[in-house]
């Protein structure tokens, strides 16, 4: 592989880590709540409101259902809006996040959905309002969960940052169509293919082991 | 150590928030109390001051059953009160309205003289904190350590976090489990976990502590165990305690009074040795069953209503009939045969409870007569099964 390559194949690491991480992070913080509110809103729940816990169900679903890829073109002008263009790799973070947070809810909601409706009673009878079972009780304990879900998530970007090559965003997927596929340079698609399987391993080893370490329910 | 808990600051045994519960209600007033309230209703208001709980005809409905139908029922100060029933019955129903866990649909709850059922979900949470709760599955936080679960109420409460510590580590200390306090409660056996529960129910000194099947999870003698130490605490602290169950050997463990509920209504109540002396429902010598003496299978099999060679009959005596030497004076009274087939007397709250079985002989009328002439004498019960052909 030339240095020029070479140059290119750290170019994209670097492009596709800064999409993965960027959209992960936003996809946590509204996903965690948006989880949180369809669990707190759901029939007997602590915050049962059956009208909205319908309504964010169904703008989920409706995010979840398109495909990536037509996602990422319906979203220019929302793009265009935050970032200012549609192109490049922040540009890329944008759908990227619009895309992983739903997933992201769904993920923390399972987790959520299976504390122990014992734990949420007995902070109740303790004098505990709703902002106390959130904090004391829902996150704690679903924390495994949710960092377990949140290396899924993370995986799951890398592999649809791949796709946000479509949009000039760069990253290890657009080199790999680009010079790898089209320029028939083999080199390159093995290094990427390497490099992706190296940052997959990498983030569930890194994910399994904090679950380990948060997991105390033996 | 329990009185370095009860002040806090290390003051006086009975300075603690808790002190005023410490008062001693002698059997007479308790009687007294229980005659008041059975006669006269103006009164009932009058000894209301002293009650922690006081339910008025509660009902709630899940869909077209009605889990409680009427439930009117009071815990005293100081007292162990507990409810026993099948599954089903409306006990959980119940203890759940107490601390508004559970709205009724009608009826009034009143918690130290307030009536919490129609308080807003704010307005409870300061309330909840005034009484503390323990469950079958012990609903402790995984996530959190020993000491952390203790201290969970306090930090609800917005205490101090040294103050927090320092008051789970007097509380475990009570329950004997000091050394746990950095362990998780995956690490701990159930009756571990209930203790740490019950350390946490505590933690906020409540009024009132309600048992939500607290040992039905538990192996007998982890349940023996934990049913002293909430015996402890009662003693040591006045605490008042509300427990409900289904097993009978709990409330002969621990309670003063117990009531029987079934289909979500209090079908009898009373002090436990009376009621296990002279259960006036099915239900609660259904209930009974298991820890009284029954006539043996064998036994009732064959029994028949017609003549046979001789007659089963039943006696059930209690408190100071049951201490005097009943066979013997029977035998001397009462010249003729007479076999213990089965029976025995049971100690309840230091009460004698005992259930005979005798045969006598089955074709002598007179004899019988003289027999149950004398035991009703004696004011014991008797009841008359029937006859066995030939010899048991």
């Amino acid at each position: 592989m030339s240095p020029v390559l070479f140059e290119l194949l750290l170019r994209s690491i670097w492009e596709t880590i800064l999409m993965t991480a960027a959209s992960g992070l936003i996809s946590l913080v509204f996903g965690l709540p948006l989880g949180l509110a369809l669990i707190a809103t759901e029939r007997g729940g602590i915050a049962e409101n059956l009208w909205v816990n319908r309504a964010l169900g169904a703008v989920i679903n409706g995010f979840r259902s398109v495909p990536f890829i037509i996602l990422l073109v319906a979203l220019i002008p929302v793009t265009r809006l935050i970032v200012g263009t549609s192109i490049g790799t922040w540009a890329a973070i944008v759908p990227l996040s619009i895309a992983a947070t739903p997933y992201y809810a769904r993920i923390a909601e399972v987790s959520l959905r299976e504390v122990d409706r014992g734990l949420i009673e007995a902070a109740r009878a303790m004098g505990g309002n709703r902002w106390t079972i959130i904090r004391e009780v829902l996150v704690p304990e679903a924390l495994p969960g949710i960092v377990a879900g949140f290396t899924v998530t993370l995986v799951t970007l890398i592999g649809a940052s791949a796709m946000a090559g479509a949009i000039g965003a760069g990253g290890l997927g657009d080199l790999a169509i680009r010079y790898g596929y089209q320029r028939f340079e083999t080199s390159v698609m093995v290094a990427v293919v390497i490099v992706l399987i190296i940052l997959v391993c990498g983030i569930q080893w890194v994910g399994d082991r904090l679950v380990a370490r948060l997991d105390r329910r033996g | 150590m329990i009185g370095a808990w009860l002040s806090g600051a290390g003051g006086p045994l009975l300075s603690g928030p808790l002190s005023h519960l410490c008062t001693v209600e002698t059997d007479s007033e308790m009687n007294q109390h229980v005659t008041a309230e059975l006669a006269d209703p103006v009164n009932i208001a009058a000894a209301g001051q002293e009650d922690v709980v006081r339910l008025v005809d509660l009902k709630r409905r899940f869909g077209a059953t009605p889990a409680l139908d009427g439930v009117s029922l009071t815990v005293r100060k100081g007292e162990i009160l507990g409810i026993i029933g099948r599954s089903g019955a409306g006990k959980s129903t119940l203890i759940r309205c107490l601390n508004g866990l559970e709205r009724p649909d009608s009826g009034d709850v009143f918690i130290e003289g307030r009536e919490i059922g129609r308080l807003a979900e704010r307005e409870l949470q300061p309330l909840r904190r005034r009484i503390g709760m323990i469950f079958q599955h012990f609903n402790l936080l995984s996530a959190k350590t020993v000491e952390d679960n203790v201290a969970l109420p306090l930090k609800i409460e917005g205490r101090p976090k040294a103050e927090r510590l320092a008051r789970a580590a007097e509380l475990l200390d009570l329950v004997g489990l000091s050394e746990k306090a950095k362990a998780y409660p995956a690490s701990l056996s159930g009756g571990q976990k209930q203790r740490v529960g019950i350390a946490r129910a505590l933690a906020a000194r409540p009024a009132l502590l309600l048992s939500d099947e607290a040992t039905s999870a538990l192996d007998p003698e982890t349940t023996r165990s934990i049913l002293a130490l909430l015996k402890d605490i009662n003693r040591q602290l006045g605490l008042t305690i509300l427990l409900i169950t289904h097993e009978m050997e709990v409330i002969r463990s621990i309670a003063d009074r117990v009531a029987v509920i079934d289909a979500g209504r209090i079908v009898e109540q009373g002090p436990v040795w009376s009621v296990f002396a002279e259960p006036r429902s099915e239900i609660t010598r259904s209930l009974l069953g298991g820890i009284r003496p029954q006539l043996p299978a064998e036994i009732a099999g064959r029994l028949v209503p017609g003549a046979g060679a001789e007659l089963i009959l039943r006696i059930d005596v209690a408190g100071e009939a049951a201490r005097g030497p009943l066979l013997s004076d029977l035998a001397v009274a009462v010249p003729g045969p007479f076999r213990l087939v089965h029976g025995g007397i049971d100690h309840v709250q230091q009460q004698p409870v005992g259930t005979l079985f005798l045969a006598v002989a089955g074709d002598d009328e007179r004899h019988l007569a003289e027999v149950i002439a004398f035991l009703k004498a004696r004011e014991a019960r008797v009841e008359v099964l029937g006859h066995v052909a030939g010899s048991v």
